[in-house]
This record gives structure tokens, C-alpha cells and sequence, in this order.
């Protein structure tokens, strides 16, 4: 049987929920934005309620996009199909659905541009790989566009640098044109525009939700971190994924920063208003991502900080890497971020004026700027996960490394899983959404097994990583496939093993998740 | 039956010119007017598609890192794999293209009870990848005897390594073997490899089919169907394709036109199809950009004005919390009415 001829049947656990009426509205009255068609329906239903045309806009909507992109041109017509990247997609491997093949993903799309754009597709049809658009396809389009979480692993071992990410980012927007959206990227990114982080948290209970924090903080090492909010003339603006500040294990890598620049004297300020890292514009279209994007240099124009400094987070550093700069620079009000504790000038950085966390932690050891105590980490026999972006995508794989070596005990994962070869957490790319937790499970299972690997060797108890997606991701993914092993930022250990001047500490015995 | 197909269409070409170059006049169909005509539609192809390619803008740099980007003086620099500089894309770009150094990357999955996975380095692709495209290029680098002339020296030395192993007469070629070989080992790994043979096309099929068929028409040529086979005169037709001045002397062998004629057909067919994968390795922007977009603005032709929901229209709508939380705001709250 023929790929093609397979339909794909939704039943309730294998889609995420359709976007909400009222967000799709709301976003597509924002200028720059456009969400046309807004309606109540379900993928379920055999009729979607598409537009009149809409099969026009889609292919409008290919052809506009071949023009902008010479990535989706060459991934289009480039793939000789060796299979290469076939079992290297943690979905494949995970739910054995041959659709879920890196190529056949991308095939999802190219039938319809060699029926579109192809002389061969023109001719040949089906016999040259070409097909018409229809429903089913647009169906296929959303089943599968939504089973990737755009990693990129394929593109490490594509002969062509082939990157489905590319194409999986081409098929959402398209998807968008004609109003086929999920809930749980499209509620997120309208609560970023309107209240600056995805959580929706307003300003107030975002600043609570911090201080909430430096309690805890004072409560277990006796000094209280000195915080300030939107601050006009801070030195450095802080920016991290919300998610930080909203819920465990993400809380503790929170008190890690807080922590840490505490300890250094840094002169920093929060954003109320610039309060997400995390950019669910990245997972919409182009527009969107800008969108969001916008209020990180905008707010540090309006508050006439030096540089940036970026938590941990994995699309926000793909977006902050790839993407900020060209977008929505030139940064020229900013200057090239140099630490004010090392006078380490971060000239990687010299355009876009936002340094990474560890980046800034490594150096920062490195000139031996921190007194840290290993010993206060010895509950935790620790293992790195390498998010998808910030290895693929920025290349930062040893800066982590350094600063474990100098805070805890800790091992690789097996080397096929690990640096650029990392398996994604199953559900980045908005898709950590509970209505599709089976799904989940199964695409995360490569990088939990390798956990499970050295967690049955080395007796590994916790999972670090540099991504708020992959910590809430991953909580679940362990307790289900590997229980006993916990999830943290990289922030919370060195947290832990910081030595500070005039602490009160006492024994914390699980270090910052030491229950009061 | 795609690969079926693919042998029959095949088939049908090879009949069509051993049968059509007996037909009195028609050697000069096969032997030059379809020649020049496939040159043609391969060149202009080429370059059609590669300024297709080209005009499409490379908005944002996406280079897919493979290893330690440039940062810190103390983190060591994998320079191959996070080129930083257009020397180290220019390296990396050369390993990728002469030596397929992503495809030696490539390891096998499996899953076993457990479930359980394991991961075991698969360089067969590679392998394969080699021998066929090297060969390739070892026999149009040979042919080039063909329409030069004078010879260049280096031809004869290039003749003479891959005839190295001198076995039989006359003396059979790596190459020869090699082409035969890679598209055979190609075409059974499409068939035999459960999941490549599910996303095979009709179009992965045709062409590696059709060099076979070049191939094995070449080799027959050589060595078995010497009779008819004038070097003297296919000399004298090949430089005079080049010379634009083709003459068709004594008779020369149906073979020839086969060969000919399906080379002609693979020349034709290559730019609108997957074949166009050689020019396109060098246009792929995960590969060829560098890894320094924090360091050096790369700049979008058509970067769109958006604006951020702006941070006015943010504090207008949460203020009064903000005030209330202590918040620094622009603008301070109007009084209320009866305090006025």
C-alpha cells in the first residue's frame, strides 16, 4: 500500500485540541498578525469548516513561502530519499508510524508542491510522487505537523543538511492560513502579546510569584536576594521563560538565578512586560515569533540596560541565536555584554548584546569569581540532557558541561543520544499538552531509555538540563518511564553548591527542594 | 511495481535506439541533433534551476550546529562542525562534498523487548554513497579523452590508476566495476530496507536504472560487441560535437546509440529531477552559513514591520496592578473624580 493512499483517522489522544474561538480572534486583531477563520470544530468531525478557496490559499500561501525561503526550495527539491534520517526522529521511533519518517514528513508536503510547481509532478502526477491537495491531505498535514517537535536531529545526518524543522514550521504556517490551529500553541502565544508571558501572569502576580521565591530563598540560606521589577538603569535585563517562576522543578532553577546574582552583586533587573523567554511565535509563523520577540529589545530600550542576559530555555535561544538580530536589530542602543564581575567581553555575542546563563555561569567560575562546595550536591548523582536548540541551533554543548564538573557528580548519557546527537524531550514545540500524553510518552521514549541506561549503571537520580520545556517535559516522561529520577535546570545546582559570604545556611539536605 | 516500471521504460529507450539508428539518416538523429540537445537541456536546466534557487533570499541563518559553536576562550572550538568564519564553512562545506561526512555519521536504531534501544554506527549507506558517486566521476573524467584533443596528460594518469589492477584485456576499470556495483548495491538497499523501500519513488528508481543501463552498455562496448565499434570514428564524431563541426563517418555500431541515447536521456532528465541534489549540497543554508548570528547581523530582504504589543498599551491595561504592586509605570494613575 502506498503512503498516500493511508488516511489518517483522529480519535480522542492522538491530536491536540483546536484552538480556542476567542485566542484566534484576538490574535488575528493584532497588527502584523494574521489568524483568519475563526470557528468552533474539531478534527473528528469529517467537515472542518475551511474557507471557500481555501485549497488557493494554501497553494498562494506554498508559493509565497518558496519565494521567501531558499531552504524550503532546495529541501524540496534536494531529498534523493536514502533514508538516512528515517530512525533518527524520536516520533518514528517511538510510534513506528512510517509518516512520522523525517522524509516522509517532508514528502507530506512536496506531493503537493510537485503537483503545484513541478514539471514532472505536472505530467506524471502520483507517478512522479505528485498529488492533489485535497482535505485528506490538509488532514494529514495537521496529524503529522503536529507529531514533530521540530529537533532537528534529522538535519544532523541529512547528505543535504535537510532540515524538517523547515518544513514542519512551512506546514504550520500554511495550516494557519486556513484557520487549523492547536490550543495549547495559540493560547500561549496570545497570552504573551497581551500580558507578556505565556502564563498569562499579570504584572502583579508575576512580581508575587518572584518574591515568593526570594522568600524561600531567605528561608533556606539566610539571604534575602535583592530583586527589582522594570527598573529604568539596571545594568542587565534578566529574561527567562515564565515558566520559571510559575511551577516546579522550573521554581528551584529559578532560585538558582536569583542566587547566583546575589551572590555576584549583579546589578540586574526582572520585566514584567518582557516576562517570557520562550517564544510560542516560533511554533505559529514568522510574524508571530517577531511579534513576541519585539519586547525584549524594546524593553531594554525603554529601560537603558547595557545588555541581555537569557535563562534557560531552548526555543528562546533558538529565536535569541537565529533569529532576534535579523528580525528586530540592529541592538545598537545596547553595548557588547562584557560581566561586570570578570571583565570577560562576550564578543560571540557582539551584535546581538544577550549572553546565554551558562555562558555567563562558566565564565564566571572559570575566573573564580564563585566558591562552590561539590559536597552540598552529593544527594544528587546527576546526567545532562542537551536540548534540541541550544545544541543544533547555537552549538552550546561544553559550557554546561564545565559548570558541571564544578558543582556535582555526574555522567553522559550513551554518545549516540548526547551533544548533537540529542534526543528531543517528545514535546517542545507546544505540543507538552496533556490531552495527548500517550503520544508523548511514546516520542520521548529514546531520550528517557538512554536515562534509564545510566540511571541501571551509575544509580543517576536526576536529569539536568537547560530548557524549560524539557523541565516540565521531562518530569512527566521520567515518572513514567524512569521513576526516581528527577528533572532540574542547571541553575539549581550551582545554586546549591554555592558557598555565599554571610549565609545562614543549614543542612540542606536535597539542596534548594529541602522541604522548610 | 515502481522499480518494474523503471526497468521497462528502460527498456523501451534502449529499443527505441537500436531500432530507430538503423533506420537510414537517423544515425545523424542519435549520433548529433539529440546530443547537442540533451547538452543543451542539461546546462540550461542546470543553471535555470540554480537561479531559481538562488533568488529565493536566505532570510535568517539557520545552520544546523554539529558541534561546540565559538564562545568562551577556555570551550574549546569545534571549528568543522560550527564553522564561525568562511574559511571553516568553506572546510566543512568540502569534507560534506568530497568525503559525504554527514552520511559517515549515520548510525542504525533498533528497539528490542524492553522496550530497549539501541544504536549501532550503519556506514553501509556511506559505502555505497562512495563507490557510486567516486566511480561516476572516475568515468566522466575518463570520457573527457574523448572529446579533447590533444589529450591532456593528466587523463592518461587518471586512466592509468583506475586501470591499476590491470585485469583482462582490455584492461577492465575500478570505475567500470564500481558504477556497476553502487547502483546495484543502491537498487537492492531500495528494495531490501523496509522503510527506504516504502518511501521510494518511481523517481529513485528511474535513475539509478538508467545509469546502470549506460553503464553495462559501456562496458559492453569494450569488450564484447567490439565489432562495428571504430574508436577512430566515435573520436572523430565526439570531437567534432565539441568542435561544432560533426561528421558521421564509416558505420559505427547500434551499441553506440544506445549508449548515446540513454546518456542523452539522463542528461535531459537530470535537472528536473532529485539528480539536481549535486548543486543543491552547496545551496543548503543548515550547511553552508555560519554559526556567528550572535556576533555578525545577518539581514532578511523582506523582514516584515511588526511591532510588539506595545509596552503603552501594556501599562494602560494593567496600571492600576502595577501601581498597586509597586511597579514603576510611565505614567502615573489620574486621580479619581471627587478627589479633585
Amino acid at each position: 500500500m502506498e503512503w498516500m493512499d493511508i488516511p489518517v483517522v483522529f480519535k480522542s489522544g492522538n491530536y491536540a485540541y483546536p484552538a480556542k474561538k476567542e485566542k484566534v480572534e484576538y490574535l488575528n486583531s493584532q497588527s502584523g498578525l494574521s489568524f483568519p477563520n475563526a470557528r468552533e470544530w474539531s478534527p473528528e468531525d469529517d467537515d472542518w469548516k475551511l474557507q471557500d478557496g481555501w485549497q488557493d490559499i494554501i497553494i498562494r500561501g506554498l508559493k509565497e513561502r518558496l519565494d521567501k525561503f531558499r531552504s524550503l526550495k532546495i529541501f524540496m527539491d534536494c531529498c534523493v530519499r536514502c533514508g538516512a534520517c528515517a530512525d533518527k526522529c524520536h516520533f518514528f521511533l517511538g510510534t513506528g508510524d512510517p509518516k512520522n519518517m523525517p522524509v516522509l514528513r517532508a514528502e507530506l508536503l512536496r506531493s503537493v508542491y510537485r503537483n503545484e510547481f513541478t514539471l514532472a509532478g505536472k505530467i506524471l502526477g502520483k507517478m512522479a510522487g505528485a498529488r492533489e491537495m485535497t482535505a485528506a491531505v490538509l488532514k494529514e498535514w495537521f496529524m503529522y505537523s503536529y507529531q514533530c517537535t521540530e529537533c532537528r536531529r534529522c538535519s544532523v545526518f541529512c547528505p543535504y543538511g535537510i532540515d524538517t524543522a523547515e518544513v514542519t514550521m512551512m506546514l504550520r504556517e500554511l495550516l494557519h492560513l486556513v484557520g487549523v490551529g492547536i490550543n495549547w500553541i495559540l493560547e500561549p502565544a496570545s497570552n504573551s502579546n497581551r500580558t507578556g508571558n505565556h502564563m498569562g501572569l499579570q504584572p502583579h502576580t508575576f512580581k508575587d510569584n518572584v518574591e515568593f521565591l526570594v522568600d524561600d530563598v531567605e528561608n533556606l540560606t539566610g539571604i534575602r536576594p535583592n530583586i527589582s521589577f522594570n527598573r529604568k538603569g539596571a545594568e542587565v535585563l534578566f529574561i527567562t521563560p515564565s515558566a520559571d517562576v510559575f511551577a516546579e522543578p522550573g521554581l528551584y532553577t529559578a532560585m538558582g538565578y536569583l542566587i547566583l546574582f546575589e551572590a555576584i552583586g549583579l546589578d540586574y533587573t526582572w520585566s514584567t512586560y518582557a516576562s517570557e523567554g520562550g517564544n510560542f511565535g516560533l511554533f505559529t509563523n514568522n510574524e508571530t515569533m517577531k511579534k513576541l520577540n519585539a519586547k525584549m529589545y524594546a524593553e531594554a530600550k525603554r529601560l537603558g540596560v547595557k545588555y541581555i542576559i537569557g535563562g534557560e530555555c531552548g526555543h528562546m535561544w533558538r529565536v535569541v541565536h537565529q533569529y532576534m538580530d535579523t528580525m528586530n536589530g540592529p541592538a545598537d542602543f545596547l553595548e557588547v555584554p562584557k560581566s561586570p564581575i570578570t571583565g570577560t567581553v562576550f564578543s560571540n555575542a557582539a551584535s546581538s548584546k544577550m549572553v546565554h546563563i551558562s555562558e555567563f555561569t562558566a565564565d564566571l567560575i572559570k575566573n573564580g569569581k564563585l566558591k562552590l562546595d561539590k559536597s552540598r550536591n552529593s544527594h544528587v548523582k546527576a546526567t545532562f540532557h542537551d536540548s534540541c536548540n541550544t545544541s543544533r541551533a547555537m552549538g552550546l554543548l561544553d559550557e554546561p558541561r564545565y559548570i558541571l564538573d564544578h558543582v556535582v557528580d555526574w555522567v553522559e548519557m550513551p554518545e549516540n543520544t548526547i551533544r548533537e546527537q540529542t534526543f528531543c524531550c517528545g514535546s517542545g514545540t507546544g505540543l507538552n499538552t496533556d490531552e495527548i500524553m500517550e503520544l508523548r510518552m511514546r516520542s520521548g521514549l529514546p531520550r528517557a531509555n538512554a536515562v534509564k541506561y545510566v540511571q541501571e549503571k551509575h544509580g543517576v537520580n536526576m536529569l539536568s538540563c537547560v530548557c524549560a520545556i524539557d523541565r516540565a517535559t521531562l518530569t512527566s516522561l521520567m515518572n513514567y518511564w524512569n521513576p526516581g529520577v528527577g528533572v532540574c535546570g542547571l541553575s539549581e545546582l550551582v545554586a546549591n553548591a554555592l558557598v555565599q559570604e554571610g549565609e545562614t545556611r543549614g543542612e540542606l539536605d536535597e539542596g534548594l527542594r529541602t522541604m522548610l | 511495481m515502481k522499480y518494474a516500471f523503471s526497468f521497462l521504460a528502460v527498456i523501451a529507450l534502449v529499443l527505441i535506439a537500436w531500432l530507430g539508428s538503423q533506420i537510414p539518416g537517423m544515425p545523424y538523429l542519435f549520433g548529433v541533433a539529440l546530443p547537442y540537445l540533451a547538452i543543451m537541456i542539461f546546462l540550461g536546466g542546470c543553471v535555470y534551476k540554480v537561479v531559481q534557487w538562488a533568488k529565493s533570499p536566505v532570510p535568517f541563518p539557520i545552520q544546523t550546529t554539529c558541534g561546540q559553536g565559538k564562545s568562551l576562550d577556555f570551550i574549546k572550538h569545534d571549528r568543522l562542525e560550527a564553522p564561525f568564519t568562511t574559511a571553516e564553512v568553506v572546510a566543512r562545506m568540502f569534507l560534506e562534498i568530497v568525503t559525504f561526512r554527514s552520511l559517515f555519521r549515520n548510525t542504525k536504531s533498533e528497539i528490542h523487548e524492553g522496550p530497549h534501544i539501541t544504536y549501532e554506527s550503519s556506514k553501509w549507506l556511506w559505502v555505497f554513497a562512495l563507490i557510486f558517486h567516486y566511480s561516476f566521476l572516475s568515468i566522466v573524467v575518463r570520457h573527457m579523452r574523448l572529446f579533447l584533443d590533444p589529450v591532456p596528460a593528466w587523463i592518461g594518469w587518471w586512466e592509468f590508476i583506475d586501470g591499476i589492477f590491470e585485469v583482462g584485456a582490455p584492461t577492465w576499470y575500478m570505475s567500470d566495476v564500481g558504477l556497476v556495483a553502487g547502483c546495484l548495491l543502491l537498487f537492492s538497499r531500495r528494495l531490501i530496507t523496509r522503510h527506504v523501500r516504502y518511501i521510494s519513488l518511481m523517481n529513485d528508481y528511474f535513475p539509478l536504472v538508467l545509469i546502470f543501463a549506460v553503464a553495462v552498455t559501456g562496458i559492453l562496448m569494450r569488450f564484447v560487441l567490439r565489432t562495428d565499434i571504430d574508436i577512430v570514428n566515435i573520436k572523430q564524431l565526439t570531437v567534432g560535437l565539441v568542435s561544432l563541426s560533426p561528421t558521421i563517418g564509416a558505420k559505427i555500431g547500434s551499441i553506440f546509440y544506445i549508449h548515446v541515447f540513454l546518456v542523452c536521456i539522463l542528461l535531459a532528465y537530470f535537472p528536473f529531477s532529485k539528480l539536481m541534489h549535486f548543486a543543491g549540497v552547496f545551496l543548503s543554508p543548515t550547511r553552508n552559513l555560519k554559526n556567528n548570528s550572535r556576533a555578525v547581523r545577518h539581514l532578511n530582504p523582506w523582514n516584515p514591520k511588526i511591532t510588539p504589543h506595545s509596552y503603552a498599551g501594556y501599562e494602560d491595561e494593567f496600571r492600576e496592578f502595577m501601581v498597586d504592586a509597586g511597579i514603576p509605570v510611565e505614567k502615573e494613575l489620574s486621580p479619581a473624580k471627587d478627589e479633585k
